[in-house]
Order: C-alpha cells, then sequence, then structure tokens
C-alpha cells in the first residue's frame, strides 16, 4: 500500500526522534512500539528504518516483529473494531460476532475497509469477561454483544461520520 | 517476622506515615457526602465514566457539595459499574450500590444526597453493620472469601500513594529493612508461599537460589504478562492496589540483593499501565525507590517493559528472550533464570500475585500465613470466576475450598435454570473437569492429579449448552497460534490435533480419532521444552478423560449434543407453535434467511442460515417457537414462496 503524504512526514519525525534512542538491541520492541503508537502500524519503511539504526538486518526486525500480536503491517481503520475471542467470549458466541462484521463490512479480519473507515481484529482477552460477548471499537468497550447490534454499530458510525463532515462543510465559508 | 515485634521505627518512614495519616484523616474529617466509584478497567467498560460525569453534573445541578472518590476493583464484576454512597447527614450507613448507569446516578443524587432517601429497590446492601439495611458481609459472595492481597483492592485510590501509606502501606518495608536479607528469605521459606503464576515453584527456595547465585547485577522481574484469556486478577491487582506489588518488587530486590527490577506488563493493559507508571514516580518522590530507601543502602529502579503479545513470554526464558529483543522462545533449562536469566544475570522472576502476597506475608507473620489454605499450598488462591454463573467477577478464597463452595456458594450458580456441564481451569494449559469432581479442593496438587491445573486462576463456567469438543478445539486454535515454533512437537503436534478436532466438531470425524488424539497429545507432552507445550494437549486429554460420550456422538452419529458445533445443528420454526403476524425474527436476522410462508407463518431458508442464534432470543416466550436440532438433516425444508413485490409490480 501506498504511503500517505502524512505518513511520510510522520516517517521522517520518527526519524529524527530514533536519533535520541540509544542502539541496544534490548529497545528494538520498545523503538516497534513507538513506531505503531505514531503511525499505527509497520510499514516497510519504517522495518528498514529501524533496521538501519540498530544495525541489524530488516528480515531480522521484521521476523521479532510479526513474532508478537501486537504489530500489525497494514494500516488500522480510523475506527478499528476488536473482536474479543477470550474463553468467555467464545462461549457466548464471540465468533458469530466476528462473523457478522465480516459480512457486513466485507472484509476479513486482519484486513481494512477500501476507504479506510473500519478495520477488524480478533483480540485474546480484553479482561473483561463478565460482559461477554465483548467489542471495541475505536475506544468504547461494547458489553454483551448481540448479532443484531453489529449492523447498528456501524451504521452509527457511518452517520456520525456524515453528520460532523456536513457541520464542517457548513461552519467553513463557501470558497 | 513476629507482628508484635513491628515497630516500623524507620524515621522516614515515620515522616511519611504521619503526613498519609493526616491528609486521610481530613478526608474522614470532612462531613460532605462521599461517593466511592470504581472506576479499573471493568468498570470503565461497564460504563463507570459516564456514570461518573452523571454525578458531577448532576451534583453541580443541584448545588450539592460532595467528594468523588474514585477507587480501584472490588472484584465484583456483575455489579459494575458500582458507587458507594456514604452520606453521614442522612443517618444511613455507607450504600452500597450496583449497576448505577447514568440515569441512576443523577437519580440518586438527587433522592438521596438532596432529600436523604437512600432507594432501597437499588441498594445491594451497606458496607457496615447495621439495623436498616442488610450488611454486605452477610452475603456468601463476600463472607466465603477471604482477601489476604486483595484486601485494599477497591477501598483506596490506586493513584494516591498517601491513600496506602496510611493504611499500613510499605510498613513492611520498613521493618524488614532491619534485617538480615536472610532471615526474610527464611521467613517467606517457612510460610511455604507458592509462586501464583501457575507452576507453584516454591518463592523462597527461588530467592534463595539468585541469592546465592554469584553474578554482579542481580534482577528482579515482575510478570504481568496474563495472556491466559479469561484471567484478569493481574491486571486488577496492578490497576487497584499498584504499591502493594511495588513494595512486594522492593522486599523481593532487599533479599536476593538487586538494583534493578522490570514490571513486564502487556501493552494491552493501557490503564495499568499508566498507574503503574504513575505509582512508581510517586514512590520515587516519596524515596521508597531510587538511591537509599528510606535511608538504608538499598537501592532500586523499577522500569517498565511493554509486552507485545505473546502468550509464550509468560514462560520465563521466552519473557527474558523478549525483553532481550528477539522473537520470545524458550531457553532449555537449566541453567535456571535465577542463575543465569536476563543478559546472563541472576534474575528472580515472580507473578504480580506472588509479590503481591509477600507483602501480607512477612506482615501477619509465615505461621498466620500458614493457618489459612491447606498443608501444602498454603495461604490464599485468585479465581476469576466467569462465564455462565450468576456472579461472575474475582474472588479471592483460602486454598482447599471447593470448586462447588466457590462456583455454587460464592457466584451463585449457573442462571437461567440451566444444568452445570463443564468448568475449565486454567486456561489454554489447564483441563475441563465435569461435575463429578466438583467436590475437589482447589490446590496445586489435588487439581494436578485431575489432570487440569491451576494455572493463572481464570476459571470459566459453562452450563449444558456448551460442547467440550468444541472448547478444547478453541483452546487447541489458540495455542496452536501461540506455539513459538521451537520445538517440532509443540510446532506441528498442535496443528494436527487441532485439524482433528476441527474435523471432529464440523461432523467429518472418523473412526480412530480418539485414539489419534491420545497419541498425539502424550507426544506433544513429551517433545516440547516449555510450558505451553507440556500443558498445550491437557484440554483434549481432560475433555477426552471426562466427556468421551460428547465425542462418541460427534464422531459416530454427527451429532453435537450440546446443540453448539454450528455444522452439526440447524435451526427450525415449530409450524405449530409460531404465531401469524409476529414479525420478531424477520426483523432480528442479519442474512435475511427468515421468510414467511405461505400461510403467513415463518420459515427459516437452511442455506442462508448462519446459524447465529438470534431468532432464538428474539422469539417472544409465550411462542418459544425457535428449535435448534442436531443433526441438522432434522430440520424440515419448506420451501420459500415466490416474492410478493414481483407479483405487484
Amino acid at each position: 500500500m501506498e504511503l500517505t503524504t502524512e505518513e511520510k512526514s510522520i516517517l521522517e519525525e520518527i526519524k529524527t526522534n530514533l536519533a535520541t534512542i540509544s542502539k541496544e538491541r534490548s529497545k528494538l520492541i520498545p523503538i516497534l512500539q513507538f513506531v505503531q503508537s505514531k503511525i499505527g502500524y509497520l510499514p516497510q519503511t519504517a522495518i528498514h528504518l529501524v533496521a538501519a539504526h540498530l544495525d541489524i538486518s530488516p528480515s531480522e526486525v521484521y521476523g521479532v516483529a510479526t513474532f508478537y500480536n501486537q504489530f500489525r503491517f497494514n494500516p488500522p481503520g480510523r475506527n478499528p473494531v476488536k473482536v474479543c475471542m477470550g474463553t468467555a467470549c467464545h462461549v457466548k458466541g464471540g465468533d458469530i460476532i466476528l462473523e457478522n462484521f465480516e459480512r457486513k463490512l466485507e472484509i476479513k479480519e486482519g484486513e481494512t475497509t477500501p476507504d479506510r473507515e473500519f478495520s477488524i481484529e480478533s483480540v485474546a482477552c480484553v479482561g473483561c469477561c463478565a460482559l461477554a460477548p465483548v467489542v471495541i471499537m475505536g475506544e468504547t468497550v461494547h458489553g454483551h454483544m448481540q448479532p443484531s447490534k453489529v449492523e447498528g454499530l456501524v451504521l452509527r458510525t457511518r452517520i456520525e461520520k456524515e453528520k460532523q463532515e456536513r457541520e464542517k462543510k457548513k461552519n467553513e465559508p463557501s470558497e | 517476622m513476629n507482628p508484635a515485634n513491628k515497630t516500623h521505627a524507620n524515621p522516614f518512614y515515620q515522616a511519611l506515615r504521619k503526613k498519609a495519616e493526616n491528609k486521610r484523616q481530613d478526608f474522614l474529617n470532612d462531613p460532605v457526602p462521599k461517593i466511592h466509584i470504581g472506576m479499573a478497567t471493568c468498570g470503565i467498560a461497564a460504563g463507570a465514566l459516564d456514570t461518573k460525569a452523571a454525578f458531577e453534573e448532576a451534583l453541580a445541578k443541584h448545588h450539592i457539595d460532595a467528594r468523588i472518590h474514585t477507587v480501584g476493583c472490588i472484584g465484583h464484576c456483575y455489579a459494575e459499574p458500582y458507587v458507594i454512597i456514604d452520606h453521614p447527614a442522612s443517618g444511613f450507613p455507607p450504600v452500597f450500590y450496583h449497576e448505577v448507569t447514568p440515569g441512576k446516578a443523577g437519580m440518586l443524587t438527587k433522592l438521596f444526597l438532596k432529600e436523604g432517601d437512600p432507594r432501597f429497590e437499588h441498594v445491594l446492601g451497606a458496607t457496615v453493620q447495621n439495623e436498616m439495611i442488610p450488611w454486605i458481609m452477610d452475603f456468601p459472595r463476600f463472607n466465603l472469601e477471604k482477601r489476604v492481597v486483595m484486601e485494599k483492592c477497591g477501598r483506596i485510590d490506586p493513584e494516591d500513594i498517601d491513600e496506602y501509606i496510611a493504611e499500613d502501606g510499605y510498613s513492611t518495608l520498613a521493618d524488614i529493612l532491619q534485617q538480615s536479607p536472610e532471615e526474610i528469605i527464611k521467613e517467606i521459606k517457612d510460610s511455604g508461599l507458592r509462586g501464583r503464576g501457575g507452576a507453584g515453584f516454591p518463592t523462597g527456595q527461588k530467592w534463595e537460589l539468585a541469592a546465592n547465585a554469584s553474578g554482579k547485577e542481580k534482577i528482579v522481574i515482575c510478570n504481568a504478562d496474563e495472556g491466559d484469556p479469561g484471567a484478569y486478577m493481574d491486571r486488577t491487582l496492578l490497576e487497584s492496589n499498584p504499591h502493594q506489588v511495588i513494595e512486594g518488587i522492593i522486599i523481593c530486590a532487599f533479599a536476593v540483593g538487586a538494583a534493578k527490577a522490570i514490571v513486564y506488563v502487556r501493552a494491552e493493559y493501557p490503564l495499568a499501565i499508566k498507574i503503574m507508571t504513575r505509582a512508581i514516580q510517586q514512590a520515587k518522590d516519596r524515596g521508597l525507590l531510587g538511591h537509599h530507601i528510606l535511608g538504608s543502602s538499598l537501592n532500586l529502579d523499577i522500569d517498565i517493559f511493554q509486552g507485545s503479545g505473546a502468550f509464550v513470554c509468560g514462560e520465563e526464558t521466552a519473557l527474558i528472550r523478549s525483553i532481550e529483543g528477539f522473537r520470545g522462545m524458550a531457553k532449555f533449562r537449566p541453567p535456571y533464570p535465577a542463575e543465569r536469566g536476563l543478559w546472563g544475570n541472576p534474575t528472580v522472576i515472580n507473578n504480580v500475585k506472588t509479590l503481591s502476597s509477600v507483602v501480607p506475608v512477612l506482615s501477619n507473620g509465615a505461621d498466620e500465613f500458614k493457618k489459612i489454605g491447606t498443608q501444602t499450598s498454603p495461604g490464599t488462591a485468585i479465581f476469576s470466576v466467569v462465564g455462565n454463573v450468576v456472579h461472575p467477577g474475582l474472588v479471592e478464597v483460602p486454598m482447599g475450598t471447593t470448586l462447588r463452595t466457590l462456583i455454587f456458594d460464592i457466584c451463585g450458580g449457573i442462571p437461567n435454570k440451566k444444568k452445570f456441564k463443564v468448568v475449565q481451569i486454567g486456561g489454554p494449559s489447564g483441563g475441563c473437569l465435569p461435575e463429578t469432581l466438583l467436590d475437589t479442593p482447589i490446590d496445586f496438587d489435588s487439581l494436578t492429579q485431575t489432570g487440569a491445573m491451576m494455572g493463572s486462576g481464570g476459571m470459566v463456567v459453562m452450563d449444558e449448552d456448551t460442547c467440550p469438543v468444541d472448547v478444547a478445539r478453541y483452546f487447541l486454535e489458540f495455542t496452536q497460534k501461540e506455539s513459538c515454533g521451537k520445538c517440532t512437537f509443540c510446532r506441528i503436534g498442535t496443528f494436527h490435533l487441532r485439524s482433528i478436532l476441527e474435523r471432529i466438531t464440523k461432523g467429518e470425524g472418523q473412526e480412530g480419532d480418539i485414539k489419534k488424539l491420545r497419541q498425539l497429545s502424550e507426544d506433544i507432552k513429551k517433545g516440547s521444552l516449555c510450558g505451553l507445550g507440556k500443558t498445550a494437549p491437557n484440554p483434549v486429554l481432560t475433555s477426552l478423560r471426562y466427556f468421551i460420550d460428547d465425542y462418541e456422538a460427534h464422531i459416530k452419529e454427527k451429532r453435537c449434543p450440546a446443540l453448539m458445533c454450528r455444522p452439526l445443528i440447524a435451526y427450525h420454526i415449530d409450524l405449530e407453535k409460531c404465531a401469524r403476524g409476529c414479525d420478531a425474527c424477520v426483523g432480528c436476522c442479519p442474512v435475511e434467511a427468515v421468510f414467511t410462508t405461505k400461510n403467513r407463518k415463518k420459515a427459516i431458508d437452511q442455506i442462508l442460515c448462519v446459524k447465529c442464534g438470534e431468532c432464538l432470543v428474539a422469539c417472544p416466550p409465550e411462542y418459544d417457537a425457535i428449535v435448534k436440532l442436531s443433526p441438522p438433516e432434522l430440520a424440515p425444508i419448506i420451501e420459500r414462496p415466490p416474492e410478493p413485490e414481483q407479483k405487484s409490480q
């Protein structure tokens, strides 16, 4: 996927930040976490950047990054959907919720919609098992999910976005 | 240490204590009402932030002067978001309210705080004994528990170190600094404290190994990489009482002679990381960390390392590799980390619960600690009981309590008049136990005998609608994904176990599969280096041992007795029961598989149906027309009439 101009400027910023971090091997994971917190994922350019900084091969960095579940290699949507797949959520039908999101958004788990609005991830236990099944959309935790609530959630997010855009247009003086 | 000898004579500590106690006294003496809100991750997920905002708004609206006090989690997840209102002027004792929505918050502010009516219908209980409102300690969910480690959780503000100090916090540290490290290790050994991370290795022995190991720089690691799905007690301890963990780390560092400590927390726990970072800073500001702790010769720095989400990193050698910046792959032991660990230095790795337990062990003395629990497993155990129980949440009970007491007496049993079927203990490394084993006492050795294990303390209770085969498949899917790939048996063996189980749950099981599962499980156990591979087949072996009938029904009859495995079931609408004109099931179906038959009743298109079960929930109980069937061939095929719109056009 092509990098956006915004992403390119963040990468430049990361480059200058990296210079202040020591070149110890044990800094690898904290650096990757830092990059992901800035840009949302680990683009190929960033992997090369980190490898050059620590003076190890890019494949070594890639090997470590792919080992851990936290790191992702494609951009997350503006509204990342995280479906909990912990034991309690599984027993209460977490996989059905995941399938419903996949069907509704027409993408698979781990993918992002072409408009970069939504992405779906399955996560292992978010630690609120008493509310199972749980979905985290953006920052909000939705407990006691039901398949029929999925459509409403997606729709609500889309409508809110449209509303914001309309208001933005209203506030901007027409050129 | 004999508790009677406790003097807290350390002048640095006395100054801190005095200041903290004064602050607490000021808070207690303040006559205005106090609202305590539980604000850990679980509380926030249940809406505690909205509740807090609603209280603030209502207080401002009614011009009431009250103090909102945010506390950690008390472990009663079923009651979240919970609120305790202490309104002395009303004449009522402090009242515990459960499930306080923003609406309830506004109502309570107006009716209780302003008008003095505590609204009995929303009360769970009172926090002190009195004659008006039932005392919460009279309920089994409260009084059968024995809070030793979690004693302060949910009572103090985790973001304020002074509240911990005022509650006797850090006094144990002040006392032990006058003793020798050998005395402390002896006391821990005498107490019989066993590691709470799962394997139950004696903590004192681990410390002694590290203390005697040669090496310039020794390191203490607090393992908070709680990757076990269904367990969240480490998170709760970090979020609700971080200073007890820090105190435990400092004591451990003093005992083994370490000057550096690392808290390894999952990155998935942002709030725990935030609270812990703040707590470490506060401890530093008060001279409880850094150089010359409380005026002694002890120096210690604590860093936080964010784990990146790999289940295998809960294993100590893999955890060390991940801190060093590599893939978290287990190593052969010995040498044990206590002798040669992080960067080749002697390293003590203890679980959050173990380090939190150290404080009460030393403050009450080893003898007092041994009085709780059983001979071989003294102390208490913390479980997160979730799944199909009435009162899910964190429960701290003395070791030796039976599973039956825990599930039926403390957590209220199974909801919706269903029958108990399986309890899964210890997460992916644990096992599934049936009803016949419910009288097993909970301790390290008894649970291992049944084929399950203590693990980190996750406990998922499942009712009769749960299929043990599917549960075993679920755990294998998890361990197969999380296997680091070093040992062939674990890497490839778990994959094959998973494929066989997947086949069985799809109704494609073959004669001889059960034998294969058993053989493969034994091989994986023998051929793996670390705990992950050694325990990965446990869910399969225990479910084979206790639920063999379910496996046979899947393989021979292609039927799922619990009606859970989706390829083996079908939903069907009983036309006798279905009511004309009711559209509940049509509206809820996410794939439009429900249609209207010729005589205006409803039927399900079996080809479109995704078997989500929404219609079963939506169908009004007075009709109760939706039936689940297994095998799916039992469902009659009803043809869809032509679309009415096409006619009208």
